[in-house]
């Protein structure tokens, strides 16, 4: 290999070496200066969320530092880390609110919030996100309908469990025109969620913030 | 090549969206509401502006064989400033674009401008390349986004305080009330049809100018002979 060659291979090296370090520094210098911001977005987002199903007057603590991860494969199938925010007043239980996801919808999973008050009622129900169809089974969303709000005050005697699915299915739930699998796949997914709630109900508040239930 | 001329070429001549057909994917993805189309608009045209200028810079040390992994590590920098200063200020509107953020970075129109003009151009040429060319882009999606929601919603801006904040709110327009909703402008199909539409009118209106064009020397000459 002649010089001139060896000092070319040098030469490009040495440049896309520098694209690479002035890319890192700047990016670098913008991470740092928008972390807390980004940070406090996101904590602003979730606050927002909670709000949305459980009135903050009801709690003097703040659910999103007093949260842990729950698992059930048999009621949050596919490996879901459920995410528990516990809302209390004077250190009494209040409710928990927990994210999880409905695996069965028409199309990808519907991220879900769900908040039991610790009487067993729903406090509320959101989708947080889905990707069903436009115009059909997006009526889950609380902006577009008002069939999420269905689930307010409910409870596992309210309806009987044999009717806790749609009505095409002879429950006590409505489904939309043209969309049965959407909401199906909601009620039967908040159902799971209010049974894993009988059944931990004094393990979901009892665990200390940060750790893992089970 | 003047800068009017560069400019007008990226917004309107070769046009992204409607001439060159290039970054297609967030172009009918993204164009449900005028308000998504604006932000992927805008956040593109900052990474165009951005990407340009920096090969413009570079062009002199970045030798053929390294050029193109240099354009991409340029490009994945530039819009992932891009996304970290969107989700501090624009948080709402960025989990409302998600994904079609950093995929910014796989739009062959941007490396298709940093290969093809930035390189061999003036650092403020590549800018105003980089300008015309990212706006053209936003005006191709803010039109199909316009027509998208107004036809398959019947409002305008809707959720423009995502963007705007409250005065956002002014904005939103509702144009038909109680607008149906028709289903087919709001899913994929609607976006091909959509773009094709205006892919027609935008040759209808190129068409026609040049014939006015074609016109007006021939009636002076006309108008000279009498």
């Amino acid at each position: 290999m002649t010089e001139r060659v060896i000092r070319g291979i040098i030469r490009s090296a040495a440049a896309l070496g520098l694209v690479a370090v002035i890319g890192t520094v700047l990016l670098t210098g913008v991470q740092r200066l928008t972390a807390d911001r980004i940070a406090e977005q996101e904590r602003r987002v979730v606050r927002e969320q909670l709000a949305q199903i459980l009135s903050p007057d009801l709690y003097d603590n703040s659910p999103q530092d007093d949260a842990i991860t729950v698992f059930d494969e048999t009621r949050f199938p596919r490996g879901q880390a459920v995410t528990a925010y516990r809302a209390r007043r004077a250190g009494e239980a209040v409710a928990v609110i927990l994210r999880f996801r409905a695996v069965d919808g028409y199309n990808g999973d519907i991220h879900l919030l769900a908040g039991i008050r610790s009487d067993g009622r729903l406090a509320g129900v959101r989708v947080v996100s889905h990707r069903e169809t436009p115009g059909l089974g997006d009526g889950i969303e609380a902006e577009k309908s008002d069939w999420v709000l269905g689930f307010d005050g409910r409870s596992l005697a309210d309806p009987a469990p044999e009717d806790w699915t749609v009505r095409r299915d002879g429950g006590g739930f409505d489904q939309f025109t043209g969309a049965t699998v959407t909401p199906r796949a909601v009620v039967a997914a908040v159902r799971m969620a209010l049974e894993y709630f009988e059944q931990n109900r004094t393990e979901l508040f009892a665990v200390p913030a940060g750790e893992n239930g089970t | 090549m003047s800068y009017r001329r560069i400019f007008h070429d990226g917004l309107w001549q070769q046009n992204t969206g409607l001439v060159v057909l290039l970054g297609l994917c967030p172009l009918l993805a993204v164009t449900g509401t005028v308000v998504n189309a604006i932000g992927l608009g805008l956040a593109t045209t900052i990474t165009l502006v951005f990407s340009n200028l920096s090969v413009s810079l570079l062009r002199g040390v970045l030798r053929p064989e390294i050029r193109i992994p240099a354009y991409v590590l340029i490009i994945a920098s530039v819009v992932t400033v891009v996304e970290l200063l969107m989700q501090a200020w624009f948080h709402d509107l960025f989990r409302v674009l998600g994904i079609f953020i950093p995929l910014i970075v796989t739009n062959c129109a941007i490396i298709g401008r940093a290969e093809a003009f930035a390189s061999r151009q003036r650092p403020l040429a590549a800018v105003v390349d980089g300008l015309g060319t990212g706006l053209g882009f936003c005006l191709a999606l803010v039109l199909l986004g316009a027509l998208r929601e107004l036809v398959g919603r019947g409002t305008l801006f809707s959720q423009a305080r995502l963007m705007f904040g409250d005065i956002g709110a002014a904005l939103e327009i509702t144009v038909v009330p109680d607008h149906p909703g028709f289903l087919l402008a709001m899913l994929p199909p609607g976006a091909f049809i959509g773009l094709g539409l205006l892919i027609a009118g935008r040759k209808w209106l190129d068409g026609r100018s040049a014939a006015r064009k074609a016109e007006k020397p021939a009636r002076a000459v006309n108008e000279a002979n009498a």
